[in-house]
């Protein structure tokens, strides 16, 4: 255990937490919160729609505030952190990544699935040119071995990255799996390494744990845990476990604590639990967004939406594929 | 019967696909393939007896002839090609994102664009997706309409992973301009999968008036309009309703002319720009008929 060492926080409440509320946060949740964080020392506060910038549509759900809105209202508060922004090239482009930094936009994180890290070359090279952070973020890690995601993630380093984010987007990996992947990212580049857990198999904690154990310096975490699918990593437990565990955050425990206690839960459409479906989605290794849309399928065509997720996992939809669960849904009712 | 002569610039995958479509044309003679450089695609029209040239977009200007030409290179060199062709009195058939005339989808609006001495193919989930819009626009109207192209990873060349926000602004465009709606967005995925998935395309439709019936039966024709020119294309989810909202998933399975069955994305913009060529040479060789 490295004694003393830094880990880097990166709050995606206001993102991917963005899904578990159906992308309704409001500019008033978001100044509170964002500012909350702020104040708690958190370093960087990520905002976008929950598939990141210009996700709002049909396929993932309409944002009932636009991230201009929510991003000038974050830029506000936001004193010593940076406001970071999500975008997934294929939905959100560099337009979307111009407005966002003029609302004051400090990082963006590029995310691609874990196979296609060069289709994020345009938008992290312009990012650097605009002068931001920018972070090469592998989706679903757990659908390929160590090499293949080392092999992204040196794409990712030498279009300019400034970190690399391996993601659990399917909260599918078991500690050994980020063990592995993480590792050998840390031993293969020379930036820095971050990763992004799902809690769907109840191990967001212990695997986020493991990441900074084998190198990870920049750890994603969530209020209350609130996040797509199972939801992500708890950042008030997350703060208070790598503090045990001897790391520096530099975030204050008990105002992270109160943050997720007295602004983001009263705000929460259900409580963080793992439930059967979510517990699946891990299981299969089906993309934690999924979820909602899964259960709205289900009803429409009165499924088990269990059936839905393994058959998506079957056909390895990645992330984005929103639009497979109505395809998977309509299949399976015509059976 | 008479064949008009085409040629088509840029024996790389495009080009080898659009080069077996036309060798199967009634009304079409593969006059020419040209490149910049030896390749195994011009190799490949040899072995076929085509005639070939290295030297570019010059070769094909030195045929007078040669009528309709497929440009299916990049952005760049069909900015160059596109006034010299003009100028010759040549149709661009353009399969590159510079889009230089206006776009153009077959089953929708050749028509209205085909004195244009210049089309531009727009991008292959245009071509899968614009009709299924437009054929619901035409009948309910299209307050906005989204599609999500998902295509297998192995089926996107350099040219769209580089320039990936090209895809999603021009589709988008098309969206507005060809198929009629207020408002376009697009949304393109790789898919990794083994063995690779075939192109699935879903469009989401918001009307203005909702006639399920209507809706439906203007889709199926349009279906059947696209199997003209592209075999596989089918219907996987037929037009679905919820409040003012209408999803219709469909499937493109290739032809596997000269590229493998999956890539359906690439074989539906190669089949619209031969399906285009034709319509053109058509009214072309009527023309001279009457006039002679």
């Amino acid at each position: 255990m490295s004694t003393g060492s830094f880990v880097h926080i990166v709050d995606t409440t206001l993102r991917d937490g963005s899904h578990a509320v159906s992308h309704e946060f409001t500019a008033a949740q978001v100044t509170a919160i964002a500012g909350g964080l702020d104040d708690a020392g958190v370093e960087y506060i990520e905002i976008s729609h929950g598939d990141g910038l210009a996700g709002s549509s049909y396929n993932y759900g309409w944002s009932t505030t636009s991230e201009e809105e929510l991003l000038k209202a974050a830029s506000k508060v936001i004193k010593k952190g940076k406001l970071t922004v999500l975008l997934l090239p294929g939905i959100g482009t560099v337009d979307d990544l111009k407005m966002a930094a003029g609302c004051g936009a400090k990082v963006v994180r590029v995310a691609t699935h874990v196979t296609e890290a060069d289709i994020g070359e345009q938008h992290i090279g312009i990012a650097k040119k605009m002068g931001l952070m920018a972070v090469g973020f592998l989706m679903m890690c757990h659908m390929v071995p160590p090499e293949k995601v080392v092999e992204q993630a040196k794409l990712f380093e030498s279009y300019g990255a400034d970190y690399i984010n391996v993601a659990d987007s399917a909260g599918a990996m078991l500690p050994e799996d980020v063990k592995a992947r993480v590792g050998a990212v840390v031993e293969a580049v020379k930036v820095p390494v971050g990763f992004h857990a799902h809690n769907n198999l109840t191990l967001a904690t212990a695997n986020s744990l493991v990441a900074v154990e084998v190198g990870a310096t920049f750890l994603d975490a969530v209020c209350r845990g609130l996040g797509a699918g199972g939801g992500n990593t708890q950042i008030e437990a997350l703060v208070g476990v790598l503090d045990k565990a001897g790391y520096q955050t530099g975030v204050d425990f008990y105002n992270v604590m109160d943050v997720a206690e007295k602004l983001v839960e009263p705000i929460m459409h259900r409580p963080q639990v793992v439930r059967n479906a979510p517990f699946m989605l891990g299981y299969a290794g089906v993309y934690s967004s999924f979820l909602l849309h899964t259960y709205r399928a289900a009803e429409k065509f009165q499924l088990d939406p269990r059936d839905i997720l393994v058959e998506l996992g079957r056909r390895r939809m990645v992330g984005g594929q929103e639009d497979m669960i109505v395809d998977v849904a309509y299949q399976l009712a015509q059976a | 019967m008479n064949k008009v002569k085409v040629a088509v610039i840029g024996p790389g995958n495009i080009g080898s696909d659009l080069m077996y479509k036309i060798l199967r044309s009634q009304n079409l003679e593969m006059a020419l393939m040209t490149g910049v450089i030896e390749s195994e695609g011009i190799r490949r029209a040899q072995g076929l007896g085509i005639p070939t040239s290295i030297e570019g977009i010059e070769a094909v200007l030195a045929e007078d002839d040669i009528r309709i030409v497929f440009d299916a290179t990049g952005a760049k060199p069909h900015l160059r090609h596109a006034p010299l062709l003009k100028a010759a009195g040549k149709i661009a058939i353009d399969l590159t994102p510079a889009a230089v005339g206006p776009y153009v989808v077959p089953c929708v609006n050749l028509e209205k664009v085909k004195a244009e001495p210049n089309l531009n193919m727009v991008t292959c989930g245009g071509q899968a997706t614009v009709p299924i819009a437009y054929a619901i626009s035409r009948v309910a109207g299209a307050r906005y309409a989204e599609i999500v192209s998902c295509i297998a990873s192995k089926s996107a060349g350099p040219g769209t992973r580089q320039n990936i926000d090209e895809f999603t602004q021009t589709t988008a465009k098309a969206l507005e301009v060809v198929a009629g709606a207020q408002k376009g967005k697009a949304i393109i995925i790789l898919n990794p999968a083994e063995p690779p998935i075939m192109m699935t395309n879903t469009v989401y439709v918001q009307v203005e008036e909702m006639d399920e019936q209507t809706i439906r039966a203007s889709v199926a024709e349009m279906v059947r309009e696209i199997q003209t020119y592209v075999p596989g294309y089918q219907l996987r989810v037929p037009p679905l309703i919820d409040g003012d909202k209408v999803t219709t998933i469909i499937q493109v399975e290739g032809a596997g002319d000269f590229l493998p069955k999956y890539s359906g994305n690439l074989d539906i913009i190669t089949s619209a720009s031969v399906a285009t060529a034709e319509k053109l040479a058509r009214q072309m060789l009527s023309e001279e008929e009457m006039s002679a």
